[in-house]
């Protein structure tokens, strides 16, 4: 006997109660959804960045950048430490050697002090990050497996605190910023209009320094190929000027740093003399180095080094004691204001490379939203009217179904806030069809039933039992696609994977209980003699 | 209320009569898919090669003439314009650049400088080399993974020869739409990968409803030659075949006309996975299952699981 349980019913309706619940709020305004009372559901599907516009960036932090600026400060520490020593640790030759850093000692009875200097270094005591090798007088440093590792997830971390300030000095709302695999961070940002400011923002390392320019010496004789420069010299471009030739002008800047931008605490863009520059601030460090090296060398040229370009080199006109400074260089408003944010954001440990980009305008978006919705309204109107064409009465169940299942998708995406994308659309459209698929299973098999003989309660019966293994056994088939798309889709298509999946869960939910439900709960208050199949 | 029926009850229409013929003609297409893959090759989207895409709108109908050679002169390589969806909508489409990702941001702002503020900018992807490569490797890896997956189902749900069976046509439906986007150069792209998998979801489906029926069959049938019995399962699932064809059809064709530009590609391939997919489980995966050497006495003893499930059902009514 055809039997529905009352748990069963009951089951059921608060499925089905709650489903529309949390669909509900997608179908108010933001800030309507937000007013809605406390014991109901508020949340909304997220969209897509290709639904709401916005920029996704995937960026590779330079892993062989972020070791070598390491190797360079193990030198310095090294250096540092056998300097320090007393009596002094006497050591030639200290320097980078390939992938680790070496020196050799003048004496072996320095070697243990040598050793423990170097060991000082390490930075994680259980799993060690430096490997020491001795070789007579000569000490090889590298960095192990884990020490590589740790200075790459470091530098990650810092990074994405870097982008991250970076981005929320643009003002934009919910910005995504995560790390991804080893090596990069993924960046979402959502509904921005210019997308290559945020670019070049996150392109530029923004490593400021302050060095003295080598006046004994001329750029023009040092620089260049075949030429040589004076030892703790460098030579740096100028951003901007060009020498005669078109090429850009270069400096001979002492390599030592007078003052880091690290010591920045504030920066801002501001106007002197009609043109735009950027006034900063030290910190109480920055402020007595600048003022010590300001006074110092009056009269003097003062690089300021951006990136390794110089940005000006202003003459110290006098003692600057307050910490606070004034950047001018061919500036406009927008330059200012983009580095004045990036020195006040601090720099990028390493730079990054974007892999990846793809940007949706709003406009797009909108588009695309409304014709993904015009589509799957459609589809649904073709779809329950071709059922109802099929199958009558039966055909109208599956209808209802067909809509709860909408709802239930929609519902399921609320709760769990997983993201909509257009592809995530198309899911749903191909749900839509294939959702009665399970429905039309049912159906035919009862038919069939019928046809052989049976009376209508029994061939739904065993229409319904029969169907059963069919229905899941189709299912799970699709679901493994689905799965493995999630796996590995990236973004829009991981949107896609997750609607179908869901679809197809909440049919198999609509199809095996609610229309079961109402098929058997017609059967027993009319009780045919024949189905209207 | 006439009921309106795709398939008059209780046809007795002899499937596997045609088998040879299906046989030649699908081996026929595949063969044609496969050469004009190596021929023509596929239309890789950015997504695979790299490269960089922008679609402007602008005011009025796009001046290609104009637009090209703004962009022409910029030494980016090959730079291809396509009216996308409406006449003031143009898809630029910039090749992989030389040398690393770098230069692709290059590019990329080369001509937004060139196209200046004159146009609005939809949409701006690009893909860099490492990246594409890294993109080409994960399909691949999905695609193979879901038939490998569907394989072990149908083969731990069935016996080995149903899962050779389904196999077959799901390569067979995935060849053909490999073919079709050869054949008419249209953009290969993550999209695509993704009708694909979904394809090979519904191809499947589609033949485990069959081979469903035609254990079933099997087991209440023990004398019946194989071939009617074949036939006679494809016929009592052929209205629900066709019925789940038109529905999923019906929505499809909706997304194609109506869905927006950007999902043309992905409908397309989906309408075509279903056709092929429905020919495929009918004339395909059944009659493959003649020539398999189908162990009878077998199915009967050491797979009883469908009727289990059958009186579980009914006992929990």
């Amino acid at each position: 006997m055809v039997y529905f349980a009352k748990w069963k019913i009951i089951l059921v309706a608060i499925v089905c109660l709650f489903g529309i619940a949390s669909a509900f709020p997608n179908f108010l305004s933001e800030e309507d959804a937000a007013g809605l009372p406390g014991f109901l559901p508020s949340q909304q599907i997220n969209l897509g960045l290709d639904l709401q516009g916005g920029s996704h960036l995937l960026l590779e932090v330079d892993v062989a950048s972020v070791l070598s600026q390491r190797r360079e400060g193990t030198v310095d520490s090294i250096r540092d430490g056998l300097r320090r020593g007393s009596p002094r640790i006497g050591y030639r030759r200290l320097g980078v050697r390939g992938e680790c850093v070496g020196f050799d000692l003048l004496r072996e009875a320095d070697l243990d002090r040598a050793r423990r200097i170097v060991r000082d270094l390490e930075t994680n005591s259980f799993d060690p990050t430096l490997d020491i090798d001795v070789d007579g007088l000569s000490i090889t440093v590298c960095a192990t497996q884990t020490g590589q590792r740790e200075i790459l997830t470091s530098a990650v971390q810092q990074s994405i605190e870097i982008v991250r300030r970076r981005i929320d000095e643009l003002g934009t709302r919910e910005p995504t910023i995560q790390r991804q695999g080893s090596d990069r961070i993924l960046v979402q940002v959502p509904g921005l209009d210019d997308p290559e400011r945020l670019k070049a923002l996150i392109g530029t390392t923004a490593k400021m320094t302050f060095h003295l320019v080598d006046q004994s010496n001329s750029a023009a004789a040092s620089c260049g190929s075949g030429r040589r420069r004076p030892p703790g010299t460098v030579c740096l471009p100028s951003v901007e000027d060009r020498d005669a030739n078109n090429n850009p002008l270069m400096y001979l800047v002492k390599r030592r740093v007078m003052v880091d931008g690290e010591n920045l605490v504030d920066a801002q863009a501001t106007f002197q003399d009609g043109q735009a520059v950027v006034s900063f601030r030290f910190d109480s460090v920055g402020a007595r180095r600048f003022g010590d090296v300001t006074r110092q060398n009056v009269g003097q040229p003062f690089a300021i080094v951006l990136d390794k370009k110089v940005i000006s080199a202003p003459v110290i006109r006098e003692a600057i004691l307050g910490g606070n400074g004034i950047i001018s260089g061919n500036f406009t408003i927008n330059t200012a204001q983009d580095l004045a944010l990036l020195l006040r954001a601090g720099a990028l440990p390493a730079p990054l490379t974007v892999l990846e980009e793809r940007t949706v305008g709003a406009e797009l978006g909108a588009d695309s939203i409304a014709a993904g919705e015009f589509a799957s309204v459609l589809a649904v109107i073709l779809v329950i009217v071709f059922m109802a064409a099929a199958y009558g009465m039966f055909g109208l169940m599956a209808d209802v179904a067909l809509v709860l299942n909408i709802v239930l998708i929609a519902a399921v995406l609320s709760m769990l806030q997983a993201t909509l994308t257009l592809p995530g659309i198309a899911g749903i459209v191909l749900t839509i069809g294939m959702a009665v698929d399970a429905n039309v299973l049912i159906f035919e098999r009862i038919r069939e039933e019928a046809r052989n003989g049976r009376t209508p309660i029994s061939a739904v019966d065993s229409g319904y039992s029969r169907a059963l293994t069919t229905i899941i056994d189709a299912n799970i088939t699709t679901l493994i696609a689905a799965v493995l798309l999630f796996q590995f889709g990236s973004g829009p298509i991981k949107g896609f994977a997750v609607t179908l999946a869901i679809g197809l869960l909440t049919s198999m939910f609509t199809a095996i209980m609610v229309t079961r439900m109402m098929v058997v709960t017609w059967l027993h208050r009319r009780r045919p003699k024949k189905l209207p199949l | 209320m006439r009921l309106i029926s795709l398939v008059p009850t209780g046809t007795k229409i002899d499937f596997l009569r045609f088998r040879k013929m299906a046989a030649v003609f699908s081996l026929f297409l595949c063969v044609a898919s496969a050469g004009m893959f190596a021929a023509k090759g596929l239309n890789f989207g950015i997504d695979f090669r790299g490269g960089i895409l922008i679609e402007v709108r602008t005011e009025g109908p796009a001046n290609m003439a104009q637009l090209r050679q703004s962009l022409g002169g910029l030494g980016l390589g090959e730079v291809q314009l396509q009216e996308f969806g409406q006449p003031s909508d143009v898809l630029i489409r910039i090749e992989r650049q030389e040398g690393g990702e770098k230069a692709q941001l290059v590019a990329v702002e080369k001509a937004k400088k060139a196209l200046g503020n004159q146009v609005d900018y939809r949409r701006t992807e690009f893909v860099g080399p490492k990246v594409g490569g890294e993109l080409i490797e994960a399909g691949v890896t999905a695609v193979l993974l879901a038939l490998a997956a569907m394989l072990v189902y149908i083969w731990f749900r069935f016996e080995w020869q149903f899962g050779v069976g389904a196999v077959v046509a799901l390569l067979h439906d995935v060849l053909l739409t490999i073919g079709i986007f050869a054949l008419l150069g249209l953009e290969f792209n993550l999209s695509t990968v993704a009708a694909i998998l979904t394809i090979a979801g519904y191809s499947i489906n589609d033949t485990v409803v069959v081979y469903d029926r035609v254990r079933e069959n099997l087991r209440k049938f023990k004398q019946m030659p194989l071939p009617d019995l074949l036939n006679l399962s494809i016929n009592a699932t052929l209205s629900r075949t066709l019925l789940t064809s038109v529905t999923t059809l019906l929505a499809l064709s909706a997304l194609y006309l109506f869905g927006g530009e950007v999902l043309r590609g992905f409908s397309f391939a989906m309408i075509w996975g279903v056709l092929v997919g429905t020919y495929s489980s009918i004339f395909i995966a059944v009659p493959l299952l003649v020539y398999m050497n189908l162990r009878r006495t077998g199915l009967i003893v050491g797979d009883t699981d469908g009727d289990d499930a059958a009186e579980a059902g009914k006992s929990a009514n």
